[in-house]
């Protein structure tokens, strides 16, 4: 079993969460991932909760070691002008070199592309930012379910009736990578086929509409402004959450088709329903869609949400609990797969990272820990840049490498 | 980049998503769908709301760049036919229920005998083994398994899917990412080899920090509604406009204080200030410290004030102003939002079924800008079985008898 990734050099100055989670794939499948940090402008999210005994420290977050397990970090101050002579250094060794700091960042450093390119004529580099570069809103800053506002998420959750919730978190900054990842690997095969190095400009945004596009085409194709519903679908009914036994326990259930609705009414005890005429057809079932909702409710409303799933799906009805982060922990599907994994990490100690959503017959990923910022500054020194130890030494004393 | 590769594309709406991004990225794909149509032409949203499979949007924009051809892979002639297509191929992509294409002959093992070289990406619910994997899923009960939904909706309300599906969607980006990735190992070994998606694990690593939580602190995140809990208190992210909403949010720290005076000065400006805005230290006060108190005074003007003024005219305050502040975008916005515009992202393609009197229908340009084809146009997407001849005979050589033989069997 080789890793897919094996001999590929990636320098990686992403932050946060979209450009670190992208570069994760490589590290994963066998690639060589060098992380520029520095003590002085922390990755916001090696300080973001969840921390380890609750307390404050630049490795104690188990949400950072998510995204940069299998990395090497380098310490190597930015604000320091020598720094740049490293870093040109770095990117001559580099296959890839992935950023995603506001547009602009990169070009003051004189690490650009067009920089880059002169010393390493076939480099491919990826750049990522909220809204893409050029227009007026490129350099305009934000924080957190942004993108989803911009998107068309953010309208498109919750109740018609109410302002509108956003999906949970910076939900769009971890769907992108996949399609970074799949960039980059296209990019890799065409510069080994051409020799010819690649520029990748991903507008978030941008990106981001591919996640809402049944929305956006009807509007593009109907002019029609499609509104959240709630769990409601716009032609199938019953299609919603139901309560079960506990505080906060649902269970997702939808009908496809009129056989669903026919094998659900039997689940449900209800086997009469399913000759009743108002409930006969799918718009029939849309118009009385509240009555339906109290019907199954009634039934749901004191079982346990994972029997209500395993009735209805041994029924071939869809269902699905609504799990909690604790049930995904002890899903059987997800243990089956081994989602989570669980890794030593020399501060926060055994905890869990996401495993990768796919299997490859032949090329396991390989999970190690999300490195300590700077943990490998001496092992790039030496084995990247060829420096001695005095120099090595020199350099950390002078603040360079910190 | 990807020009020399060949992709089989038969999957359905649940995996049309990969394909659409190796094909975005140069790849030549062929949809290859049963003689009545893909069954994703079945799903809306449909042009001008006729249910035709020629007129489904959803096809329109993730079968561009595609082309087609038509096969009955339940046919004896037509399984005969794809094992010849798999042989001159680098690709296949498929998301049929675990097990079914494996019974016709099909499946990963039985092809790989034929193409040990073929990278065969499989896009499925929860994979292609373990207890779940017969389960059947829509986005609804896939978006509720994989723990998106408990995380999302308003608190004294059920949880909530977001209403435009998510759960394939993450499932076929992840198989192109996966596709890539054997893609490679593939140029160094020469081996191809099975990429096994599960959509429930797609969405599952979309949680941000929350099951990171549930591991280090045995909490369960819950849903907030439009707020969300920043520090010691619970943020409103989402305000009412005067034409719908918009995004605002004060983390406090050094950008979230700038933006916070800023848009002091602007509500001042339109004498809707307020004392307790403008007398605040915004400077001082850091990344997640903002009180309670602080909160509920603050609040009151801030609602009155975004209620005088449409989206776009808060979002282009904001821009002068640098504050942090966003239109809640609805699909209308999307398409006319500046920003799109001045990046020229859409692209217009004729409207499903073709020429209609000279209108066009805007469609989503490439998720990604390379220097390599700069303004690539989208080609739209096929009509049943449109490119039959031109593949069968033009790039796989059969001849027009074997193509009528295939007729006359109505595998093709």
């Amino acid at each position: 079993m080789t890793h897919p990734f094996e001999g590929v050099k990636v320098l990686d100055f992403c932050w946060v969460a979209i450009g670190p989670m992208t570069t994760r794939y490589f590290a994963d499948f066998g690639a060589t991932v060098v992380r520029i940090e520095s003590i002085h402008r922390i990755d916001t999210i090696r300080t973001a909760t969840p921390l380890k005994n609750n307390t404050p420290g630049t490795n104690h977050s188990a949400y950072f070691a998510n995204y940069n397990s299998g990395k090497h970090s380098m310490a190597l101050n930015m604000g320091d002008p020598r720094a740049k002579d490293v870093a040109l250094e770095l990117a001559k060794w580099a296959d890839i070199v992935t950023e995603n700091f506001t547009p602009g960042v990169m070009e003051k450093w004189g690490l650009g592309y067009e920089d880059l390119k002169k010393v390493n004529p076939n480099l491919i580099m990826f750049s990522a930012s909220m809204q893409g570069r050029g227009g007026p809103f490129s350099n305009h800053p934000g924080f957190g379910p942004v993108l989803t506002a911009l998107s068309g998420h953010t309208h498109l959750t919750g109740w018609p009736d109410r302002t509108p919730t956003s999906p949970y978190g910076a939900y769009t900054d971890f769907l992108l990578p996949r399609l970074a990842v799949a960039a980059l690997g296209a990019a890799l095969d065409h510069r080994r086929r051409t020799g010819q190095g690649v520029y990748i400009d991903m507008s978030q945004l941008e990106g981001s509409l591919y996640f809402v596009a049944d929305a956006l085409m009807d509007y593009a194709g109907n002019h029609r402004v499609p509104v959240r519903q709630g769990n409601r679908h716009v032609s199938h009914a019953p299609h919603n959450a139901y309560p079960c036994q506990g505080e906060d326990r649902w269970c997702a259930i939808g009908c496809q088709n009129d056989q669903d609705w026919i094998a659900l009414c039997k689940v449900i005890g209800r086997p009469e329903l399913a000759k009743d005429k108002r409930y006969a057809t799918q718009e029939s079932r849309k118009k009385h869609e509240d009555e339906i909702d109290k019907l199954i409710s009634a039934w749901t409303h004191d079982k346990d949400a994972f029997d209500v799933m395993h009735r209805c799906q041994a029924a071939g009805v869809p269902a699905g609990v609504v799990q909690t982060c604790e049930d995904l922990f002890n899903d059987p599907q997800f243990k089956h797969r081994n989602h989570y994994v669980f890794l030593d990490h020399k501060e926060i100690g055994r905890h869990a990272y996401d495993g990768v959503e796919f299997k490859l017959s032949e090329g396991h990923p390989t999970y190690q820990p999300s490195p300590l910022l700077g943990e490998h500054t001496e092992w790039v020194c030496k084995e990247i840049l060829g420096w001695g130890d005095a120099r090595i030494k020199r350099e950390t004393e002078s603040g360079l490498l910190s | 980049m990807l020009s020399p590769y060949r992709v089989l594309d038969l999957s359905d709406s649940r995996g049309i998503m990969c394909g659409k991004i190796l094909a975005d990225l140069g790849a030549n794909v062929i949809a290859v769908e049963p003689p009545w149509g893909n069954p994703s032409r079945r799903a809306g949203p449909f042009y001008q709301d006729d249910p035709d499979p020629e007129k489904s949007l959803f096809w329109a924009l993730n079968a561009s760049n595609k082309r087609s051809v038509t096969l009955d892979i339940e046919k004896p002639e037509g399984q005969a036919v794809l094992k010849r297509l798999v042989k001159d191929s680098h690709f296949l992509i498929e998301s049929f229920n675990p097990g079914y294409l494996h019974e016709l002959g099909l499946g990963y093992k039985q092809i790989k005998k034929i193409n040990p070289a073929l990278i065969f990406v499989s896009i499925t619910a929860f994979g292609q083994d373990g207890p779940y994997k017969d389960y059947r899923a829509l986005d609804l009960t896939g978006m509720a398994l994989s723990g998106m939904m408990y995380l999302t909706g308003d608190t004294d309300r059920p949880p909530v899917r977001v209403t435009s599906p998510q759960f394939w969607v993450a499932g076929g980006a992840s198989g192109a990412a996966g596709a890539m990735i054997a893609n490679y190992h593939r140029l160094l070994t020469g081996q191809g080899q099975h990429v096994d998606v599960s959509c429930q694990q797609a969405v599952a690593r979309a949680l941000s920090h929350a099951p990171m939580i549930w591991d280090m602190e045995r909490y369960n995140m819950k849903r907030q509604g439009p707020f969300r809990p920043v520090g010691q208190v619970n943020l409103r992210i989402n305000w009412e406009c005067k034409d719908g909403y918009v995004n605002f949010i004060q983390p406090g720290g050094h950008t979230g204080g700038r933006s916070m005076m800023n848009l002091s000065n602007w509500m001042d400006e339109e004498e809707m200030g307020h004392r307790v805005l403008r007398e605040t230290n915004w400077g001082e006060i850091g990344f997640g410290r903002l009180g309670k108190e602080l909160l509920d005074e603050m609040t009151p003007p801030l609602e009155r004030f975004f209620k005088t003024k449409t989206k776009r005219e808060l979002a282009d305050g904001a821009l002068k102003r640098r504050i942090l502040l966003f239109p809640v975008n609805d699909p209308k916005d999307v398409f006319e939002y500046p920003q799109l515009i001045a990046r020229d992202f859409f692209q217009k393609v004729e409207p499903p079924l073709g020429p209609d009197g000279q209108k066009t229908m805007p469609i989503l340009g490439p998720f990604i800008k390379t220097g390599l084809s700069p303004n690539e146009a989208i080609r739209r997407a096929p009509r049943i079985g449109q490119h039959n001849d031109e593949v069968y005979q033009k790039e796989f050589g059969l001849t027009s008898r074997e193509l009528k033989k295939l007729k006359e069997a109505k595998a093709i």
